[in-house]
């Protein structure tokens, strides 16, 4: 009868650690996240849309006319999404504290509506949470009608907290498809 | 397997020597498929398992053939692109979860409970589902093949999105067979647990415990650790690929690496789930045969213990150029270095228990000698990757293929040969055929090495895994890993004989004690072991002593 009894209990621990180590997967997706925002490691981290108040005070800083920070635009279509989808100017000059505005040129080739989604990837890393969006196409989907184009604005500041070492920031966006997804939504 | 109907008996109940109706087919063929589907005996489930892992064996390494008829020579002029990249995964996965992992579950089943003088396992019933299982996990994975629209194609890895965004119908049909495969492993991790735990003989402590049970202990943590996660990163595919969530979507912000690290958290605690069992078979046939104790047993132990929970903490190795912080990079690298130490405090156990050892040579011994070279050059082979610039040239090249193949074929399969042949006399009460037997070895030995040695030349040299075709400069050595896989293969037909035959009755009749120096609670048993092993406890003094007798001087 104890023997049955200790078979019980191993079942039981082994059964509840196998659960555990299931939903430890599941729990590792926020973690993961988490972890790539504190770090800095994920270049896309999707909240680069928020600006936190410390962020705003470093806004708030005068000007730094001194410097020179050389801002690169790169576009990408995300596996033969038939778009246009290229930034009207490949390079910014900016000062430290300044806010500068860019567009982007965005053209559904295709004769169907489409929804599409821009990831953003910053490099260097170490200029991440001094580039700051006050406005931008990728914060939410774009929707164009078939042959549609537009003229996608992005507004933002680098301020002057910046590292010394850095003086290029590269900022790319990836186009992604989402229009299977959205329509999916509607119905 | 045949148990044979007439053997001479010494222990346990009366009931425990009649043969049972289904190892014949006597009493026709429903009674005898009903008795095996239904067996909740230890050994009946042990040999399912067996025979499971050798039908797959044929047909992933039948795969394995076709796969290297294509890279023969340049000009992929067998198979369309995709099919092979098919072949290539369904080879993997069948090799890992169809061969390595049922063959040592199998004698897991066999052995542990004989080892520390069980009568059957703790959990009976469970050890007969977590087997009935995998039949039918691996027709699924079959049937994926035949799918409209192509097998899994995206290696065993199933890296998203290939698996997700791009993944064919036939997906799903994979997903469910890795789910099966899962809870399987982890029901049968459970019951190992418990039997070790729950069932030793009186006197037999944690220290007295055999290698073999020690490391399948251990392994069973890592079935109930890893497993899981599998079976969660692949619900995760099957979500984004029908429910539309976006875990490894960048476009919902997900991450396809994130993928990466999840399966690699998994993956690499199984390459140890793969390589453990081994380490307990070595350690059980190198003392038999040079007819002294283990060197450093307590050692073993620690190291099997120390690289179990290294396991889970160096994952990262697998995906250095996947993009990481130099931090990171460097910890998994040292991390993964650290590895090497216990794993040579094995290698020079191994050898220290042969020092001055009266070594004899039949082929469990020689399959044992030939693991401890192979698997060091394996792993040695592994020391180089873990150098994160050099892994930077390596990544993804044959050298990738050469090193597992070695620490796989050579290790994990060579000590599953190596156990057969040790213990297949206790099984059947006949020994196998001695000479065939060293044809085995020498034939694949000497193959082994023809085929994936040359792979470490063709990786420097910069040839990438997992191509369907290949640039001519490659060709002359591609041609040699061929032929050498061809006669691996063909040489696999002996071993499949020798088997065979032994088991229905060929043979020379085995002794309970079948080699001169074997050691331990099973060989206390009569060949071949009655059908409930030990229905009354065993007294540990009968081997104690011996072992005090016989080997020490």
């Amino acid at each position: 009868m104890s023997e049955q009894r200790s078979h019980k209990k191993v079942i039981i621990i082994g059964g509840a650690a196998a659960a555990v180590m299931f939903m430890f997967c599941f729990a590792i997706v926020p973690v993961y996240s988490v972890i790539c925002r504190a770090t800095g490691i994920n270049t896309s981290a999707p909240d680069t849309s928020l600006i936190t108040p410390a962020e705003l005070a470093a806004m708030k800083k005068p000007e730094d006319v001194t410097r020179n920070i050389k801002v690169q635009f790169v576009a990408v279509n995300n596996m033969g999404l038939p778009w246009e989808f290229y930034p009207r100017v490949n390079t910014v000059i900016v000062h430290p504290g300044k806010n500068a505005k860019v567009y982007f040129h965005a053209k559904n080739t295709t004769s169907k509506p489409m929804t599409v989604q821009a990831i953003p990837s910053m490099t260097p890393s170490e200029s991440l949470g001094h580039f700051h969006k006050i406005e931008c196409f990728c914060f939410r989907q774009q929707t164009l009608q078939g042959h549609e184009s537009k003229e996608m604005p992005l507004v933002f500041q680098v301020d002057s907290d910046l590292p010394k070492s850095v003086r290029t920031i590269t900022l790319a966006y990836t186009l992604f498809d989402v229009t299977p997804k959205a329509t999916r939504k509607q119905s | 397997m045949s148990h044979e109907q007439t053997h001479t008996h010494a222990h346990g109940h009366h009931h425990a020597h009649e043969a049972p109706h289904h190892h014949s087919m006597k009493h026709g063929f429903w009674k005898w498929l009903s008795g095996w589907v239904t067996t909740t005996n230890h050994k009946d489930i042990g040999t399912l398992y067996l025979i499971l892992s050798l039908t797959m064996f044929f047909y992933g390494g039948g795969m394995a053939l076709l796969i290297r008829l294509q890279l023969f020579e340049p000009g992929a002029r067998f198979f369309d692109p995709n099919f092979y990249n098919v072949l290539v995964t369904v080879h993997g996965l069948v090799m890992v979860f169809g061969v390595i992992m049922p063959a040592f579950v199998g004698l897991a089943n066999w052995m542990v409970p004989m080892m520390i003088g069980a009568p059957d396992m703790a959990l009976p019933r469970l050890n007969n589902w977590s087997f009935w299982l995998l039949p039918f996990a691996f027709t699924l994975l079959t049937l994926s093949l035949l799918v409209p629209g192509s097998g899994p194609n995206f290696g065993w890895t199933l890296y998203a999105p290939l698996s997700t965004t791009y993944g064919p119908p036939s997906t799903d049909y994979l997903i469910v067979a890795i789910h099966l495969m899962g809870i399987s492993s982890v029901l049968g991790a459970i019951n190992i647990i418990a039997t070790i735990t729950n069932l030793r003989a009186p006197g037999m402590t944690w220290m007295k415990m055999p290698l073999f049970v020690w490391t399948w202990f251990i392994t069973a943590f890592l079935l109930i650790g890893a497993m899981p996660v599998l079976a969660g990163v692949v619900t995760m595919i099957l979500f984004d690929r029908h429910f539309g969530t976006s875990f490894f979507n960048a476009a919902g912000g997900g991450d396809p690496i994130m993928y990466q690290h999840l399966f690699w958290f998994f993956g690499h605690p199984e390459v140890y789930i793969m390589i453990l069992p081994a380490f307990g078979i070595i350690s059980e046939v190198i003392p038999t045969f040079s007819r002294k104790r283990l060197f450093g047993y307590e050692f073993m132990v620690g190291a099997v213990a120390a690289i179990a929970l290294l396991s889970y903490v160096v994952w990262g190795h697998h995906m250095f150029t996947a993009g990481m912080a130099l931090g990171t990079q460097l910890y998994f690298m040292y991390i993964t270095m650290l590895i090497a130490v216990p794993t040579g405090i094995k290698v020079f156990n191994w050898v220290g228990t042969m020092w001055r050892g009266s070594l004899s040579f039949e082929t469990p011994m020689l399959f044992a000698i030939a693991f401890v070279v192979l698997f060091t050059i394996g792993g040695f082979s592994g020391l180089m990757l873990s150098i994160v610039p050099a892994d930077y040239q390596y990544q993804d090249t044959y050298f990738v293929v050469a090193h597992f193949h070695y620490v796989l074929v050579t290790g994990a399969l060579f000590s599953i040969f190596c156990a057969v042949y040790y213990w297949l006399p206790k099984w059947t009460g006949r020994y196998y055929d001695e000479t065939l037997g060293k044809w085995h070895f020498w034939l694949t030995v000497i193959s082994v090495n023809v085929t994936f040695f040359p792979m470490h030349f063709l990786g420097l040299a910069g040839m990438p895994r997992r191509v369907t075709d290949y640039a001519l400069q490659y060709t002359t050595m591609n041609m040699v890993c061929t032929v050498g896989a061809f006669v691996l293969g063909f040489a696999q037909l002996i071993f499949l004989y020798n088997v065979l035959s032994t088991m229905f009755g060929k043979g020379k009749k085995a002794d309970a004690k079948v080699w001169d120096g074997s050691h331990g609670l099973e060989w206390t048993l009569d060949s071949p072991a009655p059908y409930h092993s030990f229905t009354t406890p065993p007294t540990l003094k009968l081997i104690s002593n011996e072992v005090e007798h016989k080997f020490e001087h």
